[in-house]
């Protein structure tokens, strides 16, 4: 039973950076003018491996670059890497969504991909219009739709509602009724992004399981999300991507613990960063360092990270504060940390001074969070880098975290206990 | 690990475009270009209060409004037919062309969202705007015949003749140019944006370069070229020359048409095909 389905060779996506508009006319043109020479199309040679840490020369980037991997039936595969490392950008070439520059997928079978849900609900139709459109949208037919639709109403759990337009009905209802149209589909292949990070509890328990059933029909399941711990359940094999290439193919575990164990030394190097201030005080360097002293880029949720500023002094200051706010992802402040709130005070007559401000038992969710820097006193800002450094809170395999509604962005401590003996 | 035979169902590469439409996979989605009929169908006029009767309004006011104009204040000729059906049949004709003209152009644009997060043939989409437009244009065209009997039985010269046969082939050459131009519009959109602009203006400018407010015989001679380039001419002219009883109907111009079209689809197809492997990453 070890038939591949699917097979990816040399696998690479190119993307043009900046802006599209000017010069792409003159691009094509060229571009053109070269085939028709018969010559190799001019903007393939350039191109620099897709390392946003690093600024690159040239303004063409290799979003994927020579991916070559193989899938067999009903082996589920996990897709590791940050954001940005070309995740999506691989799914979405399996899907067809867009097509590769270099080198070729090959499949055996329906494939279908869940990179959203929902897709294509119009708000004016009502729930039952909605299941026939969205499940047509993802390749089921007319009459596979009929014969499943009283499942997909049950599974939702939205059967009152059911010939509402969809625009009255609360986000949670709208996914729950996407996710449970494509939990219906029946392809050979599925590819699934990170769908599990939406809904209630009650209903992620219902995705879960799910998928776990999908797989164990044996067919092949292509999976990606953060959540390291549901990944270990779900899959099988993994492969981690890094800066667009495969750093790593295997079994799951090694997969994940390998990704965990990762400690790039991602520290703050003074250079290429847009700065604000007076700078009569300015950071030298920052970065990040666990308990040890190790500089880390990447934590596990629930641990101690150390917050490592060095500040230089370069005009007579009367005082000096220090501040931090850590943004996650998608921009939000998460939290803000600031030595005021500690009754700490900064000595102001130095030269250089190397803070260590140690933040404990971090509970973000698993993301990517960005660390902006402060540093003045009152209004007077000395120095100020936005986004200075970025790190990766990972899920803990110990806290069983697996679910929890999507858009939640912190955990506390709890302890519980029946009170009323 | 059995390596055996190469028969694989789909394989994903670099455009492998030029010229190719992909009818089985169309055909395999055949429920979701009728799915998106109805939709277009039944969301359009929701939350309206006259809801499906605006496809009968919209046409009676504009010829309303061409008939003051034109006719009240212009005294422009129609070829000696009664103007209301003179320029009514002008205008659902046209109508029905400019919507397949303008809606396709929007295809890449107005459905990134989708298309950028689930794969189905392209082509269902701009398909899927002919044929719900048709059903529009069948409910004018009832329309448009009530007008006639009226006329015909207020005894205006009017009179139906054997060239009505004709009408499937001018709703043909009139879908596929509206969707051939749309095709090729809607490609180029996805990168250069301006063309989005010269749209609107240029479907109307089209329009009073056919033969929807002047008719054909009024044309000096020497400048009739100029409006037999316009596919659409000769198509309201051979309509109006089978439904009213005048106009310029000659097989030439018909065949000129059928040649365009051909032309223009192979062109837009062409587009359409190169871009919709990679317009997610230019839109």
């Amino acid at each position: 039973m070890s038939v591949t389905v699917i097979k990816v060779e040399n696998l690479g996506k190119q993307y043009r950076l900046g802006q599209i508009g000017t010069g792409t006319l003159s691009h094509d043109l060229n571009r053109t003018w070269h085939k028709i020479r018969g010559k190799e199309d001019p903007y393939l040679k350039v191109g620099v491996v897709n390392d946003r840490t690093e600024k690159g020369g040239g303004n063409i980037v290799w979003a994927l670059k020579d991916i070559n991997f193989q899938l067999n039936q009903g082996e589920v595969l996990g897709i590791i890497g940050k954001n940005g490392a070309g995740k999506s950008t691989l799914l979405k070439v399996l899907s067809q969504i867009t097509s590769p520059t270099v080198g070729s997928v090959k499949v055996k079978g329906r494939i279908a991909a869940l990179l959203e849900v929902g897709t294509g609900f119009h708000p004016e139709l009502t729930g039952k219009e909605n299941i026939f459109l969205n499940g047509a949208i993802l390749g089921m037919t007319k009459s596979e739709i009929k014969s499943k639709f009283d499942e997909i109403v049950e599974f939702s759990g939205v059967d009152k509602y059911i010939d509402t337009p969809v625009k009255r009905y609360s986000s949670g209802m709208m996914v729950r009724l996407g996710f449970a149209v494509a939990a219906h589909l029946e392809p050979e292949i599925l590819i699934v992004d990170e769908v599990l990070a939406v809904g209630d509890l009650e209903f992620q328990k219902k995705c879960l399981g799910k998928m776990k059933d999908v797989s164990e029909q044996g067919r092949t399941v292509l999976f990606v999300s953060h959540n390291m711990n549901a990944m270990q359940q779900l899959c099988t094999k993994g492969i981690l991507i890094s800066n667009g290439q495969l750093v790593m193919e295997g079994q799951i575990d090694k997969v994940v613990n390998h990704y965990i164990g990762i400690a790039k030394q991602g520290s703050f190097s003074s250079g290429n960063h847009a700065r604000r201030g007076n700078k009569s005080v300015l950071f030298s360097d920052f970065y990040l360092t666990d308990a040890d002293g190790n500089k880390v880029d990447s934590m596990i949720m629930g641990s101690d990270i150390y917050l490592n500023a060095v500040l230089e002094r370069k005009a007579e200051v009367k005082s000096v504060d220090v501040s931090f706010t850590i943004r996650n992802a998608m921009g939000e402040a998460i939290t803000h940390v600031q030595n005021m709130d500690n009754d700490f005070s900064i000595p102001y007559d130095f030269n250089t001074i190397t803070l260590r401000i140690k933040l404990s038992s971090v509970l973000f969710v698993p993301d990517t969070y960005f660390i902006s820097v402060w540093t003045g006193c009152n209004s007077d800002a000395y120095d100020i880098i936005e986004n200075c450094v970025h790190f990766e809170v990972m899920n803990n395999p110990d806290f069983n975290r697996i679910i929890y509604p999507h858009n939640i962005k912190v955990f506390v401590n709890s302890e519980w206990a029946i009170s009323n003996k | 690990m059995s390596e055996e035979k190469e028969n694989w169902d789909l394989v994903i590469k670099p455009k492998q475009s030029m010229f190719s439409v992909d009818f089985k996979s169309l055909w395999r989605y055949r429920d979701l270009l009728m799915l998106f009929v109805r939709r277009d169908f039944v969301s359009v006029y929701k939350q309206t209060i006259l809801g499906p009767i605006w496809f009968i309004i919209q046409p009676i006011l504009t010829t309303l409004t061409y008939y003051i104009i034109f006719t009240f204040f212009g005294k422009m000729s129609t070829d000696g037919l009664p103007p209301i059906l003179f320029y009514m049949s002008g205008i659902v004709l046209w109508n029905y062309f400019a919507e397949c003209l303008t809606k396709t152009s929007e295809t890449f644009t107005a459905n990134a969202s989708i298309f950028g997060k689930v794969y189905f043939p392209r082509l269902i989409v701009p398909l899927s705007i002919v044929v719900s437009n048709i059903i529009r244009f069948g409910i004018q065209l009832l329309l448009l015949i009530v007008f006639w009997l009226y006329a015909y039985a207020t005894g205006k010269p009017v009179q139906l003749n054997s060239t009505l046969l004709l009408l499937p082939l001018l709703v043909i050459l009139m879908a596929g140019h509206g969707f051939a131009a749309g095709l090729i519009i809607s490609s180029l959109t996805t990168k250069y944006r301006d063309l989005k602009f010269l749209v609107q203006f240029g479907v109307q400018l089209l329009m009073y370069g056919s033969s929807v407010v002047i008719p054909l015989s009024r044309v000096p001679e020497h400048y009739r070229w100029v409006f037999l380039m316009n596919p659409m001419t000769s198509i309201i002219e051979t309509f109006k020359y089978s439904f009213l009883g005048k106009g310029v109907y000659e097989p030439v111009y018909l065949l000129y048409n059928f040649i365009s079209l051909i032309v223009i689809l192979f062109i837009g197809l062409f587009i359409f095909n190169k871009v919709e492997k990679s317009f997610m990453d230019t839109v």
